[in-house]
């Protein structure tokens, strides 16, 4: 078990910064997702980790080690790709003892740890089989079994889930964060899913464009976006956004007037977001009029679609609604579910 | 789905396929067909009459000792030219494949090799080791070692050996490059995690992934090395000194061209055409039931 820190890790490809500077401490046994669109660095901020990427400046330290210079397999580390890249020449069992006889464990011990590692992820019957003869989620969980026999003291996972279907997926999900809390090892995720992000992680790492917007709980994050790509990013639907200027008693957007919770400058140009779960129906007292243009029905909820002051703007009414398109919906939303961002910067006021 | 292709007229498509057939048909199977006929049959000393003797031009070569000893030859030859022709294009593959910058330059300079005729091949290896003029030759008497190939058959044998392996290297590389390249480079890191070093990352993960293409180079090297290296033999060694260098191929035209043995050596020609029919069936056989993905 090792805590994991990276302290203001940059990586340039030639001339090209792709990561501007991480900073970001993961305890022992924390389980942090690094989220984030396309893109912006989460696989090859991972890979520095892994020690298949050199770091360019800055320093990461594993267990209190600095690891800048050891090589991966110095490291303790174990590591799950997207193509899982499992030996298609070497059966299910060899697969996941590779590690081990390398590493010279006696036999017996090597085929103890894979036996308890193939019955924990239900691999028993396919021990003697070729990658090719697996499915995609069975090929996952190998991938899976060659990291935990290892025992090491961080796991990487770069996307594992994204080669598998949705409900595959979900099911994979549940039993990857189960097996990390039994096993307690810190883990480091990355995915660009955004409901994989919520529900892994015990800490999420928001990224965008090789920089780390926010570091928090996932529902500090949800919650307390610190930026405008943040809060545009989780949640989903995703967070409304609306120009608005600062008048004495509040934010003008459009016609529409909201309370603010904290006070600012009046004249001020800055950019509100609105959880489209955060709007209710409100025909006695309504904050905001919107024109539904277009209305799904899900069952559990209803979104309707319509436009303010010239932005989309979606609510999400909880169960069936009698709204139609083209009716005018009242609408409201409660001072503390406002986030208001600087209109020039994005970042949280 | 694939469409398929449908021609109104009847004739069209084998009007189409006549000169690949033609071809085919002028210069494979009719020399064969030929092949076949003058194995059976003896020729007078004036070539005016021939009359059919069955095998016996198949017995009177497998019982000829100069055979015997050519088929030996032949067999530590191709051997030894397949060896050669694919561990080096192995190892300047995997170091290929690791170069980044004038990739392309790199691999130019590799493959130029290949486009050299067998027999300039023979030539510019014979002007490198002749005694007297060769500058590898004379580097070799420096060193005290007595070089003389014209004379020396084992000398003679490693120098159309290493000739006609130099060639063939760069059709190896280029296989082997293309293997290199459709190896997963996640498999690799994967490896190196798992705590593998260079060398064993090479010979656990790499080296079986690549044995499909290793098995068909092995063929294709030792066809190469019965039949491709005739010029190089012809420009180097004529087959000599004794017949030391007399490969099958280089024995059935010095036996049916030079001493005008119709008989004998076509149906040396017959019994080559089976054992490039075995080892092609060998060949198909492996390599489609050793695919590993
Ligand atoms: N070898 C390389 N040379 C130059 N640029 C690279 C190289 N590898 C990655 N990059 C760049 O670095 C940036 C980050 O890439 P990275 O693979 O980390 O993205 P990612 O967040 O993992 O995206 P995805 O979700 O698509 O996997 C990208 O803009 C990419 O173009
Ligand atoms: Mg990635």
């Amino acid at each position: 078990m090792a805590d994991v820190r990276l302290r203001n890790v940059r990586k340039s490809y030639g001339d090209t910064e792709v990561i501007h500077g991480v900073d970001c401490e993961i305890a022992d046994g924390e389980f942090v997702v690094v989220v984030g669109p396309s893109g912006c660095g989460k696989s090859t901020l991972l890979r520095m980790v892994a020690g298949l990427e050199e770091i360019t400046k800055g320093e990461i330290a594993i267990g209190g080690r600095v690891v800048n210079d050891i090589e991966p397999k110095d490291r303790d580390i174990a590591m799950v790709f997207q193509n899982y890249a499992l030996y298609p020449h070497m059966s299910v069992f060899d697969n996941m003892a590779y590690g081990l006889k390398i590493r010279g464990v006696p036999r017996s011990e090597i085929e103890a740890r894979v036996e308890k590692a193939a019955n924990i992820l239900q691999l028993k019957p396919l021990l003697e089989r070729k990658p090719r003869q697996l499915s995609g989620g069975q090929r996952q969980r190998v991938a899976m079994g060659r990291a935990i026999v290892r025992d090491p003291q961080v796991f990487l996972f770069d996307e594992p889930l994204s080669n598998l279907d949705a409900k595959l997926r979900v099911q994979m999900r549940v039993e990857i964060k189960r097996l990390q809390q039994d096993l307690g090892t810190t883990s480091i995720y990355v995915t660009h899913d955004q409901v994989e992000a919520m529900t892994l992680a015990d800490r999420l790492v928001v990224m965008n464009a090789g920089v780390a917007e926010q570091v928090g709980p996932p529902i500090e994050v949800y919650e307390r976006p610190e930026t405008v790509f943040v809060a545009g990013f989780i949640g989903s639907p995703a967070m409304n956004f609306l120009p608005a200027i600062a008048t004495e008693n509040g934010l003008s957007v459009g016609e529409a007037r909201f309370r603010a919770a904290q006070r600012l400058e009046p004249g001020r140009n800055v950019t509100v977001g609105v959880r489209p779960e955060h709007l209710e129906l409100d025909p006695a007292s309504p904050t905001l009029r919107v024109r539904a243009e277009l209305v799904e029905a899900l069952g559990a909820d209803t979104i309707v679609h319509g436009t303010l002051a010239g932005a989309p703007l979606l609510a999400r009414l909880p169960g069936t609604q009698r709204v139609v398109a083209g009716d005018e919906v009242p609408l409201r939303c409660a001072p503390e579910h406002l986030h208001v961002f600087d209109g020039a910067t994005g970042k949280r006021i | 789905m694939r469409r398929r292709v449908v021609f109104k007229q009847k004739l069209l498509p084998y009007l189409l396929l006549a000169p690949q057939v033609a071809i085919t048909l002028v210069f494979f199977y009719w020399p064969a067909a030929q092949a076949v006929w003058y194995s059976t049959r003896r020729e007078d000393p004036f070539g005016l009459r021939s009359q059919f003797v069955g095998l016996e031009n198949f017995i009177t070569v497998l019982e000829d000792p100069s055979y015997i000893n050519s088929l030996t030859t032949t067999a530590i030859f191709s051997l030894a030219v397949a060896v050669l022709a694919i561990v080096p294009a192995l190892l300047l593959a995997v170091m290929a494949d690791r170069v980044v910058r004038a990739a392309t330059v790199y691999k130019t300079i590799l493959l130029s090799p290949y486009a050299v005729a067998p027999a300039i091949a023979g030539v510019l290896w014979l002007f490198l080791f002749a005694p007297g003029i060769g500058v590898v030759a004379y580097v070799l008497q420096f060193l005290g070692i007595d070089w003389n190939f014209v004379l020396r058959g084992e000398q003679a044998m490693l120098l159309v050996i290493i000739a006609s392996a130099w060639k063939q290297i760069s059709y190896n590389f280029l296989f082997f490059l293309a293997g290199l390249q459709s190896i997963p480079k996640s498999l690799i890191e994967a490896a190196a995690i798992d705590g593998a070093g260079e060398g064993r990352r090479f010979w656990d993960v790499v080296f079986p992934l690549l044995s499909p293409t290793t098995f068909f180079l092995l063929v294709v090297n030792v066809v190469y090395a019965f039949f491709d290296t005739f010029g190089i033999i012809h420009a180097v060694t004529q087959g000599g000194p004794a017949k030391a260098t007399e490969i099958l191929v280089y024995k059935v035209w010095y036996d049916g061209v030079m001493a005008l043995d119709l008989g004998g050596s076509s149906a040396q020609s017959v019994i080559l055409m089976g054992i490039v029919i075995a080892l092609t069936a060998i060949q198909f056989r492996y390599v489609e039931r050793k695919v590993h993905y």
